[in-house]
C-alpha cells in the first residue's frame, strides 16, 4: 500500500496517544463519580428501610425521644426516636462553632494584620501541624484532661456536651483559623491602604473594611468548621458519656448521631430493625454533610457579587 | 482621642486572643507528649499488644497502620492522579464537569465514618470480605480520593500554559504533553501533597473500625507470604491500626495501664504527623530545586 495514503488515513501515534490518556483520565473520574453515587444509593437504600420494611413512623424518628429499635411501641411500631441524638449532634456542633469562631478569627487577624514576618511563619506552622492531628489524639486529649477538668470545675461526671463541645473546639480551631487566614489573605492590598490613607485607625480598617470584604470567606471556614465538628465519631464518642437520653443539661450524659452509630453497628446483626434505624441515622449525616456543602455553595456564590 | 483608644484596645484584645490561643494549643499538646514520650521505648514500639495485663507494646499497630499506609497509597495515588489530569487538562466547561466537581466535593466532606460504613457495608458484608486489610484500605482509599484529586488538579493547573504551548508545537500528542512535561514540572506541589494526606491516613480511624477491624492478629515477622495466614503481607487478615487502637483501649477500659499506652500511641501520632508535615516540606523544596534548577525558593 502507498505510505503516503496509510499515513493519511489511518490515526497517527499521537492520536492513538491521546486516546489511551482520555480514556485513563475518563475512567478514573468515572470511577470517583460512581463511589459517590454509590455510597448514597446504598447508604439511602438501608436508611429508608427502617420506614418501608420495618414500618418506622418518620415523624416519631425526628421527634421521638425514646430510642430503642428492637421493642415496638403501643402502636406497634419501633421505638426509633432519634431527637436526642439529633440534639446532641446540633448541640455540641453549635457550640464548638460558638467557642472557636471568635478564637479563631483573633489569631487569624493576629497572623495576618499584627504579626511580624516571624511571628506568623511559626503560627502557620503551629495551625497546619495541629489540623494535622488525628481526631482520636483530640479524643485522648479530650479523656485526659477536659473531662477530668470539667468534673472538677463544673459539676457532674465531666461527660457530657460540654466536653464534647470542648474536645470539638480544639479540634474545629486550626481548620477555622486556616481557612480565616486564607480569606483575610485575599484581601486586596489597596483596600487596606485607601483605608489606612483616609485617617482610619488600624482596628477601624480591620472591622470596617478588612472583615467584611472577607465575610464570605470566614462564614465558609465557620461551616467547614461546624461540618467537620458534626461528622466527627470517635473524638466526640470518647468524652459524650453515649447515653441514648435527652440531655438534661450541658452536664449530663448525653449522645450524638456518629456516637451511637459507631457504638452500635457492631452490636447488631445486618438486617434486623435495630440495624436499619442506625442506617437511618447515618442517612442523616449524610444529608446534613450535604447541607453544609450547600450552604458553602450559596455564601461562595453570594460571596463573588 | 477616642478612636485611637479604641484602637489599642481592640489590637491587645486580638494579641490576648492568639496568644491564648497558642497557650491553650500547647498546653494540650504538651501534655500528651509529656505524658507520652516517657513511654516510648523500643520495646513498646516493636513489642505486641496485651489485653489484660499491662506492658504491652504497639508493634503489630504501628506495622498495621505503616501498611495499610502504603497500600492505600498505591490504590488511590493512580486513581486522583488520572482523575486531576482529566479535570486540570481534559475537562470540558460544562455542566457534567461542574456535577462532576461537585461529587468530589461532596465526597471530601462527607464524615469519615459514613464512608467507613459504606466500606462495611459493601466489603466486608456484602462481598464477603470481613474484616480485613485490603477493606481497610479501599474505605481510606475513598476518605484521601477527594484531597489528593484536588492537590494534582492545583499543581497541574499552576503550570503557566506556555509550557502545554510548547509540546504542543513540537508535535507531542497532548497526553504526551501532560505526562512528560507538565506532570514533571507540577511534581513538587503533588508530593508534598500525597505525603500530607498520608498523615491524615495514618491518623484515621473512624473509617477503619468497621472495614480493617478492631483486632490485631498475632502476625509471624519471619514469614512473608502473603497467602499465609500469619503473615504481616496477608490482605485479608484484620488490622487494627495505631489510631484504631488508642480509641478501642480507651473505650473499652480493661486493659490496666491503657491512658499510659493511649498517651504513647498519641505521641506516636503526633510525632509522625510531625515528621510528615517535615518531610512534605523538603521533599517539595527538593524536587523543586532538582527539576527546576533554581537554588531557592
Amino acid at each position: 500500500m502507498d505510505p503516503i495514503k496509510n499515513k493519511i488515513q489511518n490515526s497517527s501515534r499521537e492520536t492513538r496517544q491521546d486516546l489511551l490518556g482520555k480514556i485513563l483520565s475518563y475512567s478514573c473520574i468515572l470511577l470517583i463519580v460512581l463511589v459517590v453515587l454509590s455510597i448514597f444509593f446504598f447508604v439511602a437504600s438501608k436508611g429508608i428501610a427502617t420506614f418501608t420494611v420495618d414500618h418506622g413512623n418518620f415523624w416519631t424518628f425526628l421527634t421521638g425521644k425514646t430510642w430503642n429499635p428492637i421493642v415496638n411501641n403501643a402502636k406497634g411500631q419501633p421505638e426509633i426516636g432519634a431527637l436526642p441524638m439529633i440534639v446532641g449532634s446540633f448541640g455540641v456542633t453549635i457550640l464548638a462553632a460558638l467557642f472557636a469562631t471568635p478564637f479563631a478569627i483573633g489569631t487569624a487577624l493576629y497572623m495576618t494584620e499584627l504579626a511580624s514576618k516571624r511571628g506568623e511563619r511559626l503560627l502557620q506552622s503551629v495551625v497546619e501541624l495541629l489540623v494535622g492531628i488525628p481526631s482520636v489524639v483530640y479524643g485522648f486529649i479530650g479523656l485526659s484532661v477536659i473531662v477530668p477538668f470539667v468534673r472538677n470545675h463544673f459539676g457532674g461526671s465531666g461527660y457530657g456536651i460540654l466536653s464534647g463541645s470542648f474536645v470539638l473546639f480544639v479540634m474545629i480551631l486550626p481548620t477555622i483559623t486556616s481557612m480565616t487566614v486564607d480569606s483575610l489573605r485575599s484581601v486586596p492590598r489597596f483596600y487596606k491602604e485607601a483605608s489606612l490613607a483616609l485617617g482610619a485607625t488600624k482596628w477601624q480598617t480591620i472591622y470596617k473594611v478588612i472583615l467584611r470584604s472577607a465575610t464570605s470567606g470566614i462564614l465558609t471556614a465557620i461551616i467547614f468548621g461546624m461540618a467537620r465538628a458534626f461528622g466527627e465519631a470517635l473524638a466526640v464518642q470518647m468524652v459524650i458519656g453515649n447515653a441514648a437520653v435527652m440531655p438534661k443539661n450541658l452536664l449530663s450524659s448525653a449522645s450524638t448521631l456518629t456516637s451511637i452509630l459507631t457504638m452500635g453497628i457492631g452490636n447488631t446483626v445486618m438486617g434486623t430493625v435495630g440495624n436499619n434505624a442506625l442506617w437511618s441515622l447515618a442517612l442523616v449525616l449524610l444529608l446534613m454533610s450535604l447541607l453544609f456543602n450547600i450552604l458553602v455553595r450559596l455564601i461562595g456564590r453570594k460571596g463573588r457579587m | 482621642m477616642k478612636t485611637k483608644i479604641q484602637n489599642r484596645i481592640a489590637l491587645t484584645t486580638i494579641r490576648i486572643i492568639a496568644l491564648l490561643v497558642v497557650f491553650i494549643l500547647m498546653f494540650l499538646l504538651g501534655d500528651i507528649l509529656i505524658a507520652g514520650v516517657p513511654h516510648i521505648s523500643w520495646h513498646f514500639l516493636t513489642a505486641p499488644s496485651q489485653s489484660f495485663t499491662s506492658g504491652g507494646g504497639i508493634g503489630v499497630q504501628l506495622f498495621n497502620s505503616i501498611y495499610l499506609l502504603f497500600l492505600t497509597l498505591i490504590i488511590s495515588f493512580p486513581i486522583s492522579l488520572g482523575a486531576g489530569i482529566f479535570l486540570a487538562e481534559y475537562a470540558p466547561k460544562n455542566f457534567l464537569t461542574a456535577t462532576v466537581r461537585m461529587a468530589i466535593e461532596v465526597l471530601s466532606s462527607l464524615p469519615s465514618v459514613v464512608v467507613g460504613l459504606f466500606g462495611f457495608l459493601l466489603f466486608v458484608v456484602q462481598m464477603k470480605m470481613g474484616f480485613s486489610i485490603i477493606a481497610g484500605a479501599i474505605a481510606l482509599t475513598f476518605f484521601n480520593l477527594p484531597l489528593l484529586t484536588r492537590n494534582i488538579e492545583e499543581s497541574l493547573t499552576a503550570v503557566p500554559d506556555l509550557q502545554r504551548e510548547a509540546g504542543m508545537a513540537l508535535g507531542l500528542s497532548k497526553w504526551r504533553t501532560v505526562t512528560r512535561i507538565v506532570l514533571p514540572e507540577a511534581l513538587p506541589g503533588i508530593i508534598t501533597g500525597v505525603v500530607l494526606g498520608a498523615g491524615r491516613v495514618f491518623g484515621e480511624a473512624a473509617a477503619l473500625i468497621y472495614t480493617a477491624g478492631q483486632s490485631a492478629t498475632n502476625i509471624d515477622f519471619t514469614q512473608w507470604n502473603p497467602l499465609n495466614s500469619a503473615s504481616p503481607l496477608n490482605l485479608m487478615r484484620p488490622a487494627e491500626t495505631l489510631a484504631v487502637h488508642i480509641w478501642k483501649i480507651n473505650s473499652e477500659g480493661v486493659m490496666p495501664d491503657a491512658s499510659a499506652v493511649s498517651a504513647g500511641s498519641s505521641a506516636v501520632l503526633i510525632i509522625a504527623v510531625l515528621f510528615f508535615n517535615l518531610l512534605a516540606r523538603l521533599l517539595g523544596n527538593a524536587l523543586y530545586r532538582k527539576l527546576t534548577a533554581t537554588k531557592n525558593r
